[in-house]
């Protein structure tokens, strides 16, 4: 479907990231998505809740990560033997065996990655809950935003499973709480980024330059195709 | 393709890679920082090409002793065995559960040399101004950058592996060199997928379009 053009009021003009191909957002209705006309780059989305949502999903994740950190994950029993493991004894272990670099990188993306994210995202959540929000949270979206990629909750999941499977031939193995923590993680990371929705903080923040009101001396070739 | 519009470059725009805002810098060439977020503006990501390309060879490189060298060697009383990725793999397959071993194959063997060659291929066809399949190779770059953090899968499970099996003096795992380098192919590709810029894809085609 496409949009024509409409008086510019409510519509932002933005470039795709993708194609850079210049456009126009048209006014979008719960769940809609714009994609770009280009390329498809999904250039916006419309979450019927964009800010209390997430926020509970992230406090909720802070709450599981907490856990499935200081929790074993699994416990091992062979022949009256026993061993235990938490996510960041799993990197220590790594790094003692004469593996430092590959621990930090373990370290980075299980434990580091998703925890700074979680604390990004909730310092700019709580912080956009009251207009103009401070500027800073810019700074902080922009560090959540970059740690996504290398949270890594849902990647670790499942080599846990086949580190299980592996063993299960050799011991007997009890996933602990710690693991069951994780699996919640691996749900909770992706409806966070779901029902977030980034326009919505750009739109309250204050901006560097001192000002609140968008910069409407733009104007670009609106053509939009609206999806679901 | 019905899409005459101009891109932001064109209409001497630039688009904040953080925000998203659009502005019209006063010198094109330095256009300072984003006036909403803060963040530092470029109309491309800065060598994109060079970058990219210097982390694409650095993992090809890497890729090598990531596959030859053992990720694991497990002691069992007192003699010591290697396991390379493909040994890792074989012993899945071998012990019944083929699923497993089809996804640890698909993880760490098919992913990584996939991106390699996909990261390579959009390298060339930008260098070359290729301008057929735009939308295609787009969507080639999204799936690199999509698909890539999973080949982290082996390391997560030699980590797990070596923390869990040390039952000495029954049975201990130690990690291998192959673990490191094959964590390093995965952060540099990964790295290059995030330095490449897929803008460049349509840069040959739009300026020739009108």
């Amino acid at each position: 479907m496409q949009a024509t053009v409409e008086p510019a009021g409510a519509m932002e003009t933005v470039a795709c990231p993708d194609c850079d191909l210049l456009q126009q957002i048209p006014p979008l209705n719960p769940s809609d998505r714009a994609r770009c006309t280009r390329c498809g780059h999904i250039l916006a989305t419309a979450p019927r809740d964009p800010l209390d949502l997430p926020l509970a999903l992230t406090f909720t994740a802070a709450i599981f990560l907490i856990i499935a950190n200081t929790i074993p994950l699994m416990g091992l029993s062979v022949l009256g033997l026993t061993a235990s493991t938490t996510i960041l004894g799993g990197a220590l272990e790594m790094w003692q065996t004469g593996e430092p670099i590959t621990a930090a990188i373990v370290a980075f993306c299980a434990v580091i990655a998703p925890a700074l994210y979680t604390v990004f995202m909730l310092a700019v959540l709580i912080a956009a809950r009251r207009p103009p929000a401070p500027h800073w949270i810019g700074e902080m979206l922009r560090w959540a935003l970059s740690m996504q990629p290398w949270s890594m909750i849902e990647v670790m999941m499942l080599g846990i499973l086949v580190a299980l499977i592996k063993i299960a031939e050799l011991a007997t193995v009890d996933p602990g709480i710690g693991m069951f923590a994780v699996g919640m993680l691996v749900v909770l990371f992706p409806a966070i980024m779901v029902s977030f929705d980034p326009r919505e903080v750009w739109k309250r923040v204050e901006w560097v330059d001192g000002r609140l009101h968008p910069l409407s001396a733009v104007r670009g070739t609106p053509r939009m195709e609206q999806a679901q | 393709m019905s899409a005459t519009g101009l891109t932001a470059a064109q209409a001497g725009l630039v688009s904040c890679e953080t925000c998203n805002l659009l502005t019209q810098p006063v010198h094109p060439e330095r256009p300072g920082h984003c006036p909403r977020c803060g963040a530092e503006l470029e109309s491309r990501r800065p060598r994109s090409i060079q970058y990219t390309w210097a982390l694409v060879i650095a993992a090809a490189i890497c890729y090598i002793p990531a596959n030859l060298l053992p990720v694991m060697n497990t002691t069992t009383l007192g003699t010591t065995e290697p396991d390379t990725i493909m040994g890792g793999v074989v012993f899945l397959y071998t012990s019944g559960s083929w699923p497993l071993a089809l996804v640890v194959l698909i993880a760490s063997v098919m992913v990584p040399i996939g991106k390699l060659i996909a990261l390579t291929y959009l390298l060339v066809t930008v260098q070359r101004g290729v301008q057929g399949g735009t939308r295609e190779r787009t969507r080639l770059y999204r799936m690199v950058e999509i698909i890539g953090r999973w080949s982290m899968l082996d390391v997560f499970v030699d980590t797990f592996t070596v923390a869990l099996l040390q039952l000495k003096p029954l049975m201990s795992v130690e990690p291998g060199l192959g673990v490191l380098f094959f964590a390093a192919v995965v952060v540099l590709t990964m790295l290059a997928a995030e330095t490449f810029d897929p803008r460049l894809i349509w840069d040959s085609g739009t300026r020739v379009e009108k």
